[in-house]
């Protein structure tokens, strides 16, 4: 395949790549969500996976983490092969991800939920108070998480993620739903947990959110990859603007 | 607040001095292994959300391992009930695979191997070693005394077992997995490994009643120690009491199986629509057990 999507972009893709999924498929009792994806990610790079719904961004999000088997195709962590591997095996690899609505432990505290990431994880040095503070939750680990609102969730849900320390995290939708003053503290904490030498892919419908916090992206459409590179570029390309605005 | 070492400590020590008040000392006995069967149902199901129907295997498998230990390897009854236990978990062991299947599936495919079990067991082709439907006979081994300080130690170990699940990582673990099985996976929970190592604990504590109980009758069918209703009873107790927590399947016990004794003696006739009727109300009012008062209280002073 000459029009890979990835390798292309600058100098950011290193040697050897935090994630690299090649070829990547799934079908639905034979219709495929996912149809040969190509993508690859450094540590400390954010790339954006954009596309209408059903285009198949959280299918790549549940078969990259282990939720759904690949019909065909090959997922590498940290240069390690990872096809086919179960959630519980992605996370000692070194990858892990958010739910697009959060999904905490509700009956159990904060504290707990962290905990339980922490304690089956991989990075044991971690600190509860480390995590809390970097997803802004800090002080609130005596609270219920059926109690916490929905932005609390969501930061308690990354709290999960991030608490089994990943090398690469898959991040579905986090600013939906976020208020305008919080928007720009999901940017930065996007921004920082990249800096800290993560490899982020995230989900996004914010054209604004993703402008602030994507490196590259890529457009998904019926499962296919159409684009790949900036987001200016992706605004003045036929296909993806066919795509958007229902043309063809 | 009660603090658990009491709730571990004062359960044995109040059934030990009953004896000495009551004097229908087997009555004790069985509303002691019913606690354990609680407490048991309660470790499987109140911490992982399956429900076993087919409990009573693991009480039936206690009581013919103990059984045969004592006719063929002629051990000692304390060691014969240690054997009743080990053949709890290895039943439970052997079950295991279960664990994959959800809920509904889980709690039709143990009551079937319960069954499959019995009907092993009771089949007169095996007679030669379990003596098949016509039972066994352990009156060599009978003291009742001992089986009753056996019961006490055991419903001490069951209420050890609960206060560590529920203090413990592991517990911490199970509650994870019951209340998002998937999100416990992406925390990296082994989850089928969790949900075994509670299955085992939950099968070894029954095959362990099942022992003493054989031990304390010396003489049972195999009809008696698979009977459904104990199951039944055990996981109606459980609720009753309100799982998850230490002290409801304790409480649940005593006061269903008390309620359940007087309306057998004084009402007998009436004693099926009584309990019937009372079981629709529990469930109706009180679906999360007794214990929910109390918390629902306290949520309401917050």
């Amino acid at each position: 395949m000459g029009s890979s999507p990835s390798g292309c972009v600058g100098g950011l893709v290193s040697s050897s790549p935090a994630l690299r999924i090649a070829g990547l498929t799934r079908h639905f009792g034979g219709l495929p969500a996912l149809d040969g994806i190509d993508l690859e990610l450094a540590r400390g790079e954010v790339v954006a996976l954009l596309g209408p719904n059903g285009s198949g961004k959280t299918t790549l999000i549940n078969v990259v983490s282990g939720i759904y088997r690949p019909t065909a195709g090959t997922v590498e962590v940290m240069g390690r092969n990872a096809t086919g591997a179960t959630p519980q095996a992605m996370v000692k690899i070194g990858l892990n991800r958010t739910f697009q609505s959060p999904r905490p432990f509700r009956p159990l505290t904060v504290r707990e939920n962290v905990d339980v990431a922490l304690r089956h994880g991989r990075a044991r040095d971690q600190s509860r108070e480390e995590v809390l503070e970097l997803v802004g939750l800090a002080g609130k680990e005596d609270r219920i998480a059926d109690s916490l609102n929905s932005a609390e969730q969501k930061q308690l849900d990354l709290a999960r993620a991030l608490a089994t320390g990943p090398d690469v995290l898959l991040v579905d939708e986090f600013a939906a739903g976020l208020r305008m003053e919080e928007l720009d503290w999901a940017g930065k904490l996007v921004r920082t947990l990249a800096a800290q030498g993560r490899a982020l892919l995230v989900v996004e419908h914010l054209m604004g959110f993703v402008r602030q916090v994507a490196d590259r992206v890529v457009v998904l459409n019926a499962g296919k990859p159409i684009f790949a590179g900036s987001l200016e570029e992706a605004a003045h390309d036929t296909r993806v603007v066919e795509v958007f605005l229902g043309g063809g | 607040m009660v603090s658990d070492g009491l709730l571990v400590l004062v359960p044995p020590i109040g059934f030990f001095i009953a004896q000495f008040f009551y004097n229908n000392q087997l009555l004790l006995l069985t509303m002691m292994l019913y606690v354990v069967l609680a407490q048991g149902i309660n470790i499987i199901f109140g911490f992982t959300g399956y429900l076993p129907f087919g409990y009573v295997g693991f009480f039936g498998a206690g009581a013919y391992g103990t059984a045969l230990s004592v006719i063929f390897l002629h051990v000692p009854a304390a060691l014969a009930v240690l054997l009743g236990g080990v053949a709890g978990v290895l039943l439970g062991a052997l079950l295991s695979p279960l664990l994959r299947l959800s809920g509904a599936y889980f709690a039709i495919a143990s009551l079937a191997a319960a069954e499959a079990l019995y009907y092993l067991i009771s089949n007169p082709q095996v007679s030669a070693v379990t003596n098949g439907p016509y039972g066994v006979n352990l009156s060599s081994v009978y003291n009742s005394g001992a089986a009753y300080i056996a019961a006490v130690a055991l419903v001490g170990l069951a209420g050890l077992c609960v206060v560590w699940v529920r203090r413990s990582h592991f517990g911490m673990s199970l509650r994870a997995i019951r209340a998002d099985p998937l999100s416990a996976r992406m925390a990296g929970v082994q989850v089928v490994r969790a949900r075994t190592y509670a299955w085992l604990i939950s099968s070894t504590l029954a095959g362990l009643a099942g022992a003493i109980y054989g031990w304390a009758v010396s003489v049972f069918y195999p009809e008696a120690v698979f009977d459904l209703s104990i199951s039944v009873f055990a996981i109606v107790f459980a609720l009753f009491g309100g799982v998850g927590t230490v002290l409801g399947p304790l409480l649940g016990t005593i006061v269903l199986f008390g309620v359940y004794n007087a309306i057998g003696i004084s009402q007998p006739q009436y004693f099926q629509l009584i309990y019937g009727v009372l079981i629709v109300l529990i469930v109706l009012f009180l679906p999360n057990g007794l214990l929910s008062i109390r918390l629902r209280g306290r949520s309401r002073v917050k």
